[in-house]
């Protein structure tokens, strides 16, 4: 049974076809991303996942427990981190975190609130009140609230966005061990190269349709070889060469081209057609192709 | 159960800790009342043989302050959760729409009757108080106080904004309250108003609450307790149908 089921979800809103009929299913102990732009319905989807929102049509359960028909069981075993910084002014981290404990119905639930305070560096912070923490501290109160029923599936919706780079270490730290001990994991970020390093698996939405649905190694192999991204000091590109830029708003503006390369062989003849057209290089780099390249050509493609 | 549980001590802690604000202010409020009222009209008006106009008001004044501080509590808690979007703190969790019900409404009993019963304490030293049945004066604060804070729940479920629910506040509450009898028997009216009020459930409620201290009503306390009992079921199946369908907290 998929830890996560999501079966022909659509929403609209007014005018806005917010969702447009999403299907995909998320396995027990996968670290799954969702990317997508802005507004392609990424946290529209989480909102229906979380029952914070309704769908119109389709359907998602959570380990088989449908999130509207079966609420309290696919709540139970949901875990679900908000985007937007919200904390309850009247309490303090460890009453917050009390009290989110007891409305999953947990009594007397401090050794694990202390071991997630301790594994996101918040035991020093217990007793202050959250209204008193910074931006940061507030994020790690967010995932703390999520994980205090040890919930087999967790959602984050773009936990690092705006974090220093500490605490996207001790967080990434924390979740990756519990992905290993078996919880399975929803990620979303606008940060691709976290989301290649950590995610296996990669759905791509755009304007609320999945548009890839691939492992993150398969989706990488897409744009085959690597790509070598040359600097102009002088000249242009020419036509012949065209065809081979993988970002195509680098033919509208600026010096800096990237070029899709199958084998390293290709590289000659591509030096050798700029010299031939006059350009002169100033700087040079062969990289590997990476999910930010898949990314981009993926939704330039659904244009 | 734990959840309910949870949920019901978080609201009567979150009136606890600014308690000078949700208990301590409207004690203060009710005494100016009864001191200016009670000075200006306690030679001028008798509305029951035998019972000064002193005593008359505290009654009043006691589940005026019981009616609207139970209403504040819950409307104010959803309202400020809704705007700071702490209120997903308790939509993801697997909290069932009669929890989130019980807990509001309960919480905002507590903050009325506590309010209620320090109003009484401060106000009972300036007139000679009888209990003629105290039955009734239970029933009647904990059906009222049941009743706003319910009122206070679809209210704060409803409003989107703080000016929203203040026009609820203003226009429905008040009114709703001041015209009830608070500071008067509706026997001094016209006999129109006397009807109009008779439409108003805020007019038994206090009537009843008082015929627990007096004995004297200007309705019998029975006809009042079906009248507010009815009420509150009617406002309690919209609340929780209300909560079950998401209506403007699940979109």
């Amino acid at each position: 049974m998929a830890a996560l089921q999501i079966v022909n979800v659509e929403k609209r809103y007014k005018s806005l076809q917010a969702l447009g009929g999403v299907s995909l299913a998320v396995e027990s102990g996968e670290f799954f991303g969702l990317l997508g732009p802005n507004g392609a319905g990424k946290t529209t989807l989480i909102s229906i996942i979380a029952g914070l929102s309704r769908a119109d049509a389709g359907s998602v359960a959570i380990h088989g427990h449908d999130v509207v028909r079966d609420y309290r069981e696919a709540r139970r075993r949901l875990g679900v981190v908000p985007q937007e910084l919200v904390f309850d002014p009247f309490f303090t981290v460890r009453e917050t975190l009390r009290m989110q404990s007891g409305y999953f119905g947990l009594k007397n639930n401090d050794k694990w609130i202390d071991e997630v305070m301790a594994n996101l560096d918040l035991t020093n912070k217990a007793d202050t009140n959250t209204r008193a923490l910074s931006g940061g501290m507030k994020r790690r109160v967010l995932v703390a609230q999520a994980l205090v029923h040890k919930p087999p599936v967790i959602v984050l919706d773009e936990p690092t966005a705006g974090v220093d780079v500490e605490l996207r270490q001790t967080l990434w730290k924390f979740i990756s061990r519990l992905n290993r001990e078996g919880h399975t994991i929803v990620l979303t970020t606008h940060y691709l190269e976290e989301a290649q390093a950590l995610c296996n698996r990669i759905a791509m939405l755009k304007s609320g349709k999945v548009v890839a649905l691939d492992s993150t190694s398969a989706l990488i192999k897409r744009i085959s070889g690597s790509q070598l991204v040359v600097r102009l000091a002088k000249g242009s590109l020419p036509e012949g060469l065209k065809a081979l830029v993988s970002h195509p708003d680098e033919l509208v503006s600026g010096n800096k081209y990237t070029l899709r390369v199958t084998e390293y062989t290709d590289v000659e003849p591509i030096l050798a057609s700029l010299r031939q057209a006059g350009a002169v290089i100033e700087d040079m780099q062969l990289q590997q192709a990476d999910l930010e390249d898949v990314f981009i050509q993926i939704m330039e493609g659904e244009k | 159960m734990i959840g309910f549980t949870t949920l019901f001590h978080k609201e009567v802690l979150r009136f606890w800790k600014v308690a000078t604000q949700t208990i301590t202010a409207p004690i203060l409020t009710a005494m100016l009342y009864l001191l200016i009222f009670g000075h200006v009209l306690e030679a001028h008006v008798q509305v029951y043989p035998d019972v000064r106009y002193t005593a008359f008001l505290i009654p009043g004044l006691v589940m005026m302050s019981v009616l609207q501080n139970a209403f504040a509590n819950s409307s104010s808690s959803l309202i400020q959760s809704k705007i700071t979007g702490n209120l997903v703190f308790v939509l993801l969790p697997p909290l069932s729409h009669w929890e989130l019900f019980g807990a509001y409404v309960l919480a905002s009993v507590v903050r009325g009757l506590m309010v209620g019963a320090g109003v009484f304490l401060v106000t009972a030293w300036f007139a000679e108080l009888s209990f003629a049945a105290p039955w009734w004066i239970a029933i009647f604060a904990l059906l009222g106080a049941a009743i706003l804070g319910t009122m206070g729940l679809i209210a704060g479920i409803w409003a989107e904004k703080f000016d929203q629910l203040a026009a609820f506040q203003n226009f429905l509450i008040m009114p709703a309250t001041f015209l009830s009898g608070v500071f008067y028997s509706i026997h001094s009216l016209p006999p129109f108003w006397q009807t109009v009020s008779h439409f108003n459930p805020f007019f038994y409620m206090i009537d009843g609450f008082r015929y627990g201290f007096f004995g004297q009503s200007d309705v019998s306390p029975a006809t009042s307790f079906t009248i507010v009992a009815a009420f509150f079921m009617v406002l309690a199946s919209l609340a929780i149908r209300l909560l079950k369908t998401g209506y403007k907290l699940r979109h």
